[in-house]
């Protein structure tokens, strides 16, 4: 019978070799077609780990470092291996209790999964890394990971130099092929934002072998798709640190801006925007919570003031119209006109000047006379040249531009502003088709439409003590090794003012505005020894105050630069809603001034000045009420917790409920006394400062 | 082995000697391959003991001292004994339903002490493969009878049925290889068609929605009757035939199908099988898992394994990472590697060309095992040597399958090259019973 089925042996034999074939059909499909598994075994397997360089140091013009590296050290745990762990002698040391190291336990556990290492507790303070590094070895599954963190060894500048934070997805949007990914650290603001390609450097990739559970079984391939990180280039600036810390101190408990330029180089020495903070305040433990606390603050301590708030320039704008009259010859050095006490051209009576009487080029500069320059402006734009006023203000705003006002200038740092030289179309909404010069007289004293940045302003100080030139200002002088992106290079070109103004003009505005100082407004900030220029300017302002618009307490504005024979230093000073310009502004400035000339402020006098003004407290009272409202509504909290535990205690008399929620309602003044003005109520205001201090001393990070 | 006298050598089919050989060590370097790392010093752990490839060396060892020992015995030992064995296995598995030991989640495993353990279910494989040759060969089987037929079925059925049992699907799986012996003896192959018919109606059911299918057969239907329609005239019978042949069908896609994935298979394996064909499986149908709900919550359903191997098999391309280079297998992200998967190490590490290398050499074996099983005499060595061929085919087809996602995961070792003392012992003294009894090809054994 089996003799029968024979032929049933190449029927299994054909049943064996068709499934082979199927299986080897299945293994050509999987092994030679689907892509998708090699790159799938790729993800699996392949951990790109990238490696940071650290990134470049800043130094100042003196080769200080104000801004570099420091190790800081992260407690790392594996939570697979902190088995039997001493967690009451690790709380110990840590400074926090068992539930909390049992909270967080889980909870990196839950993140990071149960083998992985990651961070128990980042940036240990120098003291808590001192106790741990002695004691690491007994705790089974804790170490500890040295990383670079920046420092900023004097604690000031953080409007220039800016931070670095971790990248959000809108960052890796707009820098879509950089490279970056989630995770990374970049600079956002300041020059570690501007100089971001320079100071990352070139981070290098260790590609390593991993398991099923994402431990690294060791190096892949041998390395050889590994690079090596190159470390980020130095950068070397003109700031002056000593300049920029004597600015910070002057600025203390006054909302305002500092910018001084060398006007030889266009280098800045120092811009300070006030309320400043220490910057070390956004890299320890709690950078998170202090972000999120500044962001909030309704003083806007992030705002680089110097560059990204515009000012009507006041007074100091009288010298760039002074200008530009002298040169269309509507004017000379000996025009005279008097001031009965306002502007007499238009009939409105405005604008009110300070001092009457008459005034020739020179002492209409020193006393910042009103009349005066309203009439050059009258004159400039009612030339019989200009067909319209229309095309007398293009003409005017092509030479504000020359003077680098109306534009952005370029200054390396992020959210510049660009300011306004108005044009016609600006006004047509206002006034119709149809514009009259005495439509625009305020803008002859920097009010009206013109604004500027204060970099601007400093930067037309340097132009006048160059008498007709101009470099961009800048921070960086130079990169270690090479400019290799070239993005020192629009630092290098001279620009010139028009060429239509003579070299004699600029000695009559020079002497005006050493007049100024010498004589004039800002008589009480001579310096003995140095001989310097200088223009006051006062703004007059207005803000919405709990819906209604108030008169606010003047700007006060200071441009100067010194000596006035070869030049070194040009600086502008703003603080805002305090007094005069003469008042506040230019003693500032003089100190500076002297700091930067003389390395030091010299004599019980000038010291006394800079005393005083470091205390002086000059809040804009908008600002105030915000400030109020804050903290009523934390102390109403406060408050409202502290009743509710009395009522819980004893149930006794409903307390006055102590909560100071009053308003404080800064004073309608319409012109500041002469005395020290308080912009607000006394009372509250030594309130106001209390709390100011305090909050400052929370910015600076203990030591 | 060589070295042994000519009377036991005499006759012996070397070459699949070898292929055993060849591929116990391709087995062992595998392992090898999946526990490899850099650090260690590999001489030592081999020797050591400690890990799994230098275990496996050493059932090597004791698998080649087994060899021998059934190289030394009489042919006429295993018809003598195969029912007595058949019957002392079947012995075994109900055993363990009382001394059984609980290994992932089936109590198939006796405990043996020091830490060894049988599966009896495993040398149950050659007992039954020795029953059915005992049964078949004898002289008064008349296997074109339905009875004779029945009864060969029932010897088949008994471990299969213990097998599930125990939870144990896989194991219960081989046993239908016993299927391709039979037919070769003499089972109508219409058995195998009508087998074979069912698994295609099954794999549509999944595949095809309900009212699709039914739809489908139901046209198939009409259209057969209406070119019958001539015939049927003639003969009621026909007519008969294709309306219960559709009633059959829609029955079986309809109620036996939802039957055996909703009462009959545990929640994941439906899941395991629907995911085949790229479809999720709803666990809150299946009676079972509803029993158990109380107990354990069900786990999600997840083809991780089967897309993990899949990855490293996938990844290897046509000629392979290289030894020892696979990442996948060095990264350990396939479950299971040394043992049901141990296919993907190879996969990785050699590619297609590897692949199909390997394939070949066990389709060299098999085709020489049905040479061997051709040139036998006596019947009963010819049962057995097509039922070694149809095992290790068995096992080889599904364990590849399974690893390269043709077909769901059943825990069925590949034959010499898993890890596993058990298995490992299982088809050597399967192979080497056939040698034992090739050898003595001239004897008439009953």
């Amino acid at each position: 019978m089996p003799v029968f089925n024979q032929s049933r042996r190449r029927v299994i034999q054909i049943i064996f070799a068709a499934v082979f074939l199927v299986i080897a059909g299945q293994l050509v499909n999987l092994q030679v077609f689907s892509a998708k598994y090699k790159l799938a075994a790729e993800n699996n397997a392949v951990l790109r780990k990238v490696i940071y360089p650290d990134r470049g140091i800043i130094f100042d013009r003196k080769r200080k470092a104000i801004l570099e590296n420091t190790i800081s050290y992260d407690l790392m745990v594996t939570p697979s291996d902190a088995k039997g762990v001493d967690t009451f002698a690790l709380c110990g040391l840590l400074n926090i209790d068992t539930a909390e190291f049992k909270k967080r336990m889980r909870e990196l556990t839950f993140k990071n999964g149960w083998v992985k290492q990651s961070a128990f507790q980042s940036l240990l303070s120098p003291e808590m890394y001192a106790r741990l590094n002695e004691n690491i070895y007994k705790y089974n599954g804790f170490t500890l990971m040295e990383r670079s963190v920046r420092t900023y060894p004097y604690g000031v500048a953080g409007h220039l130099l800016g931070y670095v934070r971790e990248v959000d997805t809108g960052y890796l949007r707009r820098h879509d092929g950089e490279g970056y990914q989630q995770g990374d650290y970049a600079g956002r603001t300041g020059l570690e934002a501007t100089y971001e390609k320079v100071l990352m450097g070139q981070r290098g990739v260790k590609n390593y072998i991993r398991d099923n559970k994402s431990r690294i079984q060791g190096s892949y391939e041998n390395g050889v798709y590994d690079t090596t990180a190159i470390a980020g280039k130095n950068i070397y600036t003109s700031v002056d640190v000593d300049l920029q810390k004597l600015g910070e101190k002057l600025m203390s408990n006054k909302v305002g801006s500092i910018v001084a330029i060398d006007p030889r180089t266009g280098g800045i020495l120092c811009m300070i925007s006030a309320p400043t903070y220490d910057p070390n305040y956004l890299t320890g433990t709690d950078q998170r919570k202090h972000f999120a606390e500044m962001s909030l603050d309704p003083r806007q301590p992030f705002n680089n003031r110097g560059l990204g708030t515009y000012y009507s320039p006041g007074s100091t704008f009288k010298t760039v119209v002074g200008i530009i009259g002298l040169t269309e010859g509507v004017i000379d050095e000996r025009t005279t006109v008097s001031c009965p006490g306002y502007f007499t051209g238009c009939g409105n009576g405005k604008p009110k000047c300070l001092d009457k009487g008459v005034f020739n080029f020179t002492n209409a500069v020193a006393h910042s006379d009103n009349s005066y320059f309203s009439t050059v402006y009258k004159r400039f734009l009612e030339q019989r040249k200009f067909p319209n006023t229309d095309s007398a203000l293009s003409a005017f705003k092509a030479y504000a531009a020359s003077f680098g006002l109306g534009g952005k200038l370029g200054v390396d740092l992020p959210a510049e502003k660009q300011g306004l030289i108005p044009l016609a179309d600006n006004y047509h909404k206002e006034f119709g088709p149809r514009i009259y010069p005495c439509n625009l007289i305020s803008n002859a004293i920097g009010q009206g439409k013109v604004l500027t940045t204060l970099a601007q302003l400093a930067n037309v100080m340097a132009i006048i003590a160059n008498r007709g030139w101009y470099y961009t200002p800048h921070l960086v002088d130079s990169i270690e090794g090479n400019d290799e992106y070239d993005m020192l290079a629009p630092y290098k070109t001279k620009h010139y003012t028009d060429k239509r103004i003579p070299d004699s003009i600029y000695t009559a505005v020079q002497d005006g505005m050493q007049a100024v100082v010498e004589y004039g407004t800002a008589v009480r900030s001579k310096i003995p020894d140095i001989v310097f220029c200088g223009k006051t300017g006062t703004v007059e302002n207005y803000a919405k105050v709990n819906g209604v618009v108030k008169k606010q307490p003047d700007h006060s504005f200071f441009g100067a630069f010194a000596p006035r024979n070869n030049p070194k230093i040009a600086i502008a000073v703003i603080v805002e809603n305090s007094d005069q310009g003469a008042r506040v502004a230019a003693p500032i400035a003089s100190l500076l001034i002297e700091k930067y000339l003389k390395d030091s402020i010299r004599g019980p006098e000038r010291k006394a000045m800079e005393e005083e003004y470091t205390k002086r407290v000059y809040i804009p009272p908008y600002m105030q009420v915000l400030i109020n409202q804050r903290d009523s509504l934390k102390r109403a909290r406060a408050a409202e917790k502290l009743l509710e535990e009395e009522r819980k205690q004893s149930e006794e008399t409903e307390s006055d409920s102590t909560t100071s929620q009053e308003l404080i309602q800064p004073e309608d003044a319409d012109r500041p006394a002469r005395k020290a003005p308080a912009p607000v109520k006394p009372k509250p205001l030594k309130q106001a400062v209390a709390m100011l201090q305090t909050e400052e001393k929370k910015y600076k990070r203990a030591k | 082995m060589s070295n042994r006298g000519n009377t036991v050598t005499e006759g012996i089919d070397w070459i699949v000697v070898w292929l055993y050989a060849l591929l116990v060590t391709i087995g062992i370097l595998c392992i090898f391959m999946v526990e490899y790392k850099p650090e260690t010093n590999w001489l030592s752990s081999f020797i050591g003991g400690k890990t799994n490839y230098s275990k496996q060396l050493i059932f090597g060892g004791v698998c080649a001292l087994a060899a021998t020992f059934v190289l030394l015995t009489d042919s006429k030992l295993f018809t003598a004994f195969a029912n007595l064995l058949y019957a002392f296995g079947i012995l075994l598995m109900l055993a363990t339903f009382v001394v059984g030991k609980n290994i992932n989640g089936s109590r198939s495993w006796i405990p043996l002490g020091g830490g060894f353990n049988l599966q009896p279910a495993e040398l149950c494989k050659i007992f039954t493969a020795l029953a059915l040759s005992k049964f078949l060969s004898r002289q008064e089987t008349e296997f074109t009878r339905l009875r004779s037929q029945l009864i060969a079925g029932a010897l088949i059925a008994a471990p299969a049925v213990l097998s599930i049992a125990q939870h144990e699907l896989g194991l219960a799986l081989v046993y239908s290889a016993f299927l391709l012996p039979m037919y070769r003896e003499g089972l109508p192959a219409q058995i195998m068609i009508y087998g074979s018919s069912f698994a295609v109606l099954v794999i549509a059911t999944l595949i095809v929605e309900p009212n699709t299918l039914a739809i489908a057969l139901t046209v198939v239907a009409a259209i057969i009757f209406f070119i019958v329609r001539k015939y049927a005239k003639r003969s009621k019978g026909l007519l008969a035939l294709v309306v219960v042949l559709w009633l059959v069908c829609v029955g079986v896609q309809r109620f036996v199908v939802p039957y055996i994935f909703n009462n009959v298979l545990e929640c994941y394996q439906s899941t395991r099988i629907y995911s085949m064909v790229g479809k999720d499986y709803d666990c809150s149908l299946n009676k079972k898992s509803q029993r158990k709900e109380g107990e354990k919550a069900a786990r999600k359903p997840d083809d991780y394994n089967v897309r993990q191997s899949k990855i490293a098999i996938g990844s290897g391309g046509y000629f392979g990472k290289g030894f020892l280079k696979g990442t996948q297998t060095r990264g350990k992200y396939v479950p299971e590697q040394h043992t049901d998967f141990i296919f993907t190490s190879l996969g990785e590490a050699f590619g297609l060309t590897g692949c199909i290398a390997f394939l070949c050499i066990y389709l060299f074996m098999l085709y020489r095992i049905i040479r061997i099983a051709e040139r036998q005499r006596s019947t009963f060595s010819r049962v057995y040597a097509y039922s070694v061929a149809s095992i290790l085919f068995f096992h080889i087809a599904v364990n590849v399958s399974m690893t390269i996602g043709l077909f769901p995961i059943v825990g069925i070792p590949l034959p010499l090259i898993s890890y596993g003392g058990s298995s490992l012992l299982t088809f050597t003294v399967l192979i080497f019973i056939l040698l034992r009894l090739d050898a003595d090809r001239q004897m008439v054994l009953r």
